[in-house]
C-alpha cells in the first residue's frame, strides 16, 4: 500500500469538540515508518482523544488525518484493516484463556487461516505465556497482562500500532521488558504510537509531542527538544517550561 | 458480513455463556423452577373447598343434602355439628370457605313442597374462588331440589318430571378443563421472554463497563457481526429452555401437544429472535449492565407476564389496557402457543399472529443494529 510523502501518519488542523469543550486543538503532525512516537502530556490534554480519532473510533469535529494512507472520517474500515490498538485497560477477555483471547482476535482482525498458528505462537513467545494456553486470563499479573494485549492487538501484523498509556499500572521491570518489545516492533518496520505521562519514557520514543490542553506544544526528538531548553536540562525541565509558556501565551 | 469475524464472535459468546456457570445455571434452572412451581403449584382448579356445614335442621333430608356436598368432588367437608361462630371463625383463618347453613324447618318444608332457603356463607377475600365455589354450591342444591320436586311428583302420581330445558356441556380442546393444559404452554413465551432479554441485556453493556467494547471498535468488526455474533449463541441458549419447557410440559404434565411441532418451533424461534434484540437493543443503549437489567425486567418481564393473556384474560381488562396489550409480542406468542398445544391450529389460524412477531423482530433488529452502529461510529 502506498504511502504519502514517506509518512504513514499524516495529521493536518486537527480539532475535536465535545460541546463547547475543546478536547483536541488544532493538532498537526506527520509519522514516518519505522518510528516511534510519543505523546506526552498530563491527564485530560487529549491524547486518548486524538489517538481514539486515529484509531476511527471518534469522529473528528474538523481537520484531517490520514493512516497508512486512509482518511480516519471516510475510510474508518480500511484505517481498522491497518492499526493495532491497546488502551490502558488491557482490553481483554478475563474469562476466556489466553489461546481463546488469541484466537478470537485472530478471527476478528481475519488472520488468514495458514498463518493463524504461526501468529498465536508469536503472541505467546512474545507475552512470556508459551506453554501457558490454558490460563485463564484473569489470573494473570499485569506485565503479562499487558503483553498479551499488545500481542493480540498485532496479531494481524499492523503498519501501525497505537498504544495508550501501554505501561501505567505495571510494575518498572515490566515496564522496560514492554518497551523492548516495542522497539523490536518498530525496528520490524512498524510505526508506533504511545501516549505517556512518564518522563522516562519520554526519552525512549524517536520523537515527541508534548501535549497540553488539546494542543501540541512541543514538538521534536528528546535531544533536540532538551536542546532548545538548554544545555543540562532533562524532560521534566522541558515539560515545565513548555507549559509555563504556553500558559504566559494564553494571557 | 464476514463469516469469520461473525464466527469469531459466536465463539466468544459461547465460550462467556460456559463459563459464567450461575448465569447458565440461572438460563437453565429458571425455566425449570418455573415449570414446577406453575405446573404444580398454581393451579386455577377450584376443587375440595373446605366447608362448615351447619345443619339445624337433623332431619335425613338435611343429612342428605350434606351428604351430597360430602361426596362432591369439589367440597370437603371440614364438620358437619358447625354454627355460626364456628364457620365466621373458620373464614377468619382461612380454614373455611363455604359454610352451609340449613335451617331448622328444612326437612317440614321439604316434605310439604314449599319453598325452603338454605344459606350459603362465602369468603368472598379471593372473589375469584369464591364465586366459583358458590356457582358449584348452587348448582349441587339445585340438583338435590330438582330430584325432590322429581320426588314429589312421582309421588302424587302426576308421572315422570322432565324439566324444560336441559343443558348438554361438551368442552372443546382442553376437555378435562385442566387450568396446567393452559398455563404450561403460555409459560414457554414469559420464560423465553425472561432468558432471552435478561442474559443479552448485559451482553453488549457488560463489554462497555470492561473496556473491550473499546477494543473491539478498534478491530474491523462491524456492528451487524458483532449483533449477530451475541444474537446466535443466546438464540441456542433460548432454544435449549424452549426445548426443557417443551419436555417437561409434555413429558411431566402431559399437556397434550395437538398442533405441529415443527410449526411450534418455528413460532418460538421467531418470538425468541425479537425477544433477543430488544434484550441486546436496550443493553446498547443503557451502557450500564445494572440499567439494562432493570430496563428489561420491566419491559420484557412484566409485560409478557401480566399482560400477554398467559393467566389474566384480555378480555376482563379494562379497554385502555387491552389497547396496551396489543404491542406486547408475548401475547401474541401466548396465543399462537395455546392455539398450537391445545386446538392443533396450523398456520391458516395463527399467521396473524406470526406476521406480528416477524414485523416485531425485524423492527427492534433494525433499531438495535442501528443503535450499534451509532455507538460504534
Amino acid at each position: 500500500m502506498q504511502q504519502r510523502n514517506g509518512s504513514t501518519v499524516q495529521v493536518r488542523n486537527l480539532v475535536k469538540r465535545f460541546g463547547s469543550f475543546v478536547a483536541v486543538d488544532d493538532v498537526s503532525l506527520d509519522v514516518s515508518r519505522g518510528e516511534i512516537f510519543g505523546f506526552l502530556g498530563p491527564n485530560g490534554a487529549g491524547k486518548s482523544t486524538t489517538i481514539r480519532i486515529l484509531c476511527g473510533l471518534l469522529a473528528p469535529t474538523s481537520g484531517q488525518a490520514l493512516v497508512y494512507g486512509f482518511d480516519v472520517a471516510k475510510e474508518p474500515e480500511r484505517v481498522k484493516q491497518s492499526i493495532g490498538y491497546m488502551s490502558q485497560r488491557f482490553s481483554l477477555y478475563d474469562d476466556l484463556t489466553v489461546e481463546e483471547n488469541i484466537e478470537f482476535f485472530s478471527g476478528v482482525y481475519g488472520v488468514p487461516r495458514e498463518k493463524r498458528a504461526e501468529r498465536k505462537a508469536y503472541a505467546m513467545k512474545m507475552a512470556g505465556l508459551e506453554g501457558e494456553h490454558d490460563r485463564m486470563t484473569r489470573l494473570l499479573a499485569g506485565g503479562w497482562k499487558q503483553r498479551l494485549a499488545l500481542g493480540c492487538a498485532i496479531l494481524h501484523e499492523p503498519p501501525i500500532v497505537f498504544l495508550d498509556e501501554p505501561t501505567s499500572g505495571v510494575d518498572p521491570m515490566a515496564r522496560r521488558q514492554f518497551w523492548d518489545l516495542i522497539y523490536e516492533m518498530a525496528e520490524g518496520g512498524t510505526t508506533v504510537f504511545v501516549t505517556t505521562h512518564y518522563m522516562e519514557e519520554a526519552e525512549y520514543c524517536h520523537r515527541l509531542a508534548l501535549m497540553y490542553k488539546g494542543r501540541t506544544i512541543a514538538l521534536g526528538t528528546p535531544a533536540e527538544l532538551k536542546k532548545q531548553q538548554g544545555v543540562g536540562s532533562t524532560m521534566d525541565d522541558v515539560f515545565i517550561a513548555s507549559i509555563e509558556r504556553e500558559e504566559a501565551r494564553a494571557q | 458480513m464476514s463469516y469469520r469475524r461473525f464466527h469469531a464472535i459466536f465463539r466468544k459468546e459461547m465460550l462467556h455463556i460456559m463459563r459464567d456457570w450461575r448465569s447458565l445455571m440461572m438460563a437453565l434452572a429458571v425455566p425449570l423452577l418455573l415449570l414446577l412451581l406453575f405446573g404444580y403449584a398454581l393451579t386455577l382448579d377450584v376443587d375440595r373447598i373446605p366447608t362448615v356445614i351447619y345443619d339445624q335442621s337433623h332431619t335425613q333430608q338435611s343429612r342428605e343434602l350434606a351428604n351430597r356436598f360430602s361426596g362432591s368432588r369439589y367440597f370437603e367437608i371440614v364438620s358437619r355439628q358447625g354454627g355460626y361462630a364456628e364457620i365466621v371463625k373458620g373464614i377468619d383463618r382461612s380454614k373455611v370457605l363455604l359454610g352451609v347453613v340449613i335451617p331448622r324447618d328444612f326437612a317440614r318444608h321439604v316434605e310439604s313442597g314449599e319453598a325452603v332457603a338454605v344459606q350459603l356463607l362465602l369468603d368472598g377475600s379471593d372473589s375469584n374462588t369464591a364465586s366459583i365455589a358458590a356457582g358449584y354450591a348452587e348448582s349441587l342444591v339445585l340438583a338435590y331440589s330438582t330430584e325432590l320436586r322429581e320426588a314429589q311428583l312421582i309421588r302424587r302420581g302426576s308421572g315422570k318430571f322432565e324439566p324444560p330445558i336441559d343443558v348438554r356441556v361438551r368442552v372443546l380442546y382442553n376437555n378435562e378443563m385442566k387450568s396446567r393444559n393452559f398455563i404450561v404452554p403460555g409459560l414457554i413465551a414469559v420464560i423465553l421472554m425472561i432468558i432471552a432479554a435478561l442474559l443479552t441485556s448485559l451482553t453488549v453493556a457488560r463489554e462497555w463497563e470492561n473496556g473491550t467494547m473499546e477494543q473491539l471498535l478498534s478491530t474491523p468488526v462491524r456492528p451487524s457481526e458483532l449483533l449477530l455474533g451475541k444474537l446466535s449463541a443466546y438464540f441456542l441458549l433460548g432454544m435449549a429452555d424452549m426445548t426443557i419447557a417443551l419436555i417437561v410440559g409434555v413429558g411431566v404434565f402431559g399437556v397434550p401437544l395437538r398442533g405441529n411441532m415443527l410449526l411450534l418451533i418455528f413460532c418460538s424461534a421467531l418470538f425468541l429472535f425479537g425477544a433477543l434484540c430488544w434484550g441486546i437493543f436496550l443493553s446498547t443503549v443503557t451502557r450500564s449492565q445494572l440499567l439494562a437489567y432493570q430496563l428489561s425486567l420491566l419491559s420484557s418481564f412484566l409485560p409478557a407476564f401480566l399482560l400477554s393473556g398467559f393467566i389474566f384474560a384480555i378480555e376482563n381488562m379494562p379497554w385502555i389496557i387491552q389497547q396496551f396489550t396489543l404491542i406486547v409480542p408475548a401475547r401474541y406468542f401466548v396465543s399462537i402457543l395455546q392455539g398450537i398445544f391445545l386446538k392443533g391450529v396450523g398456520v391458516q389460524v395463527v399467521w396473524g399472529q406470526m406476521l406480528f412477531l416477524g414485523i416485531y423482530a425485524t423492527l427492534v433488529f433494525t433499531l438495535a443494529n442501528r443503535k450499534m452502529r451509532q455507538k460504534m461510529a
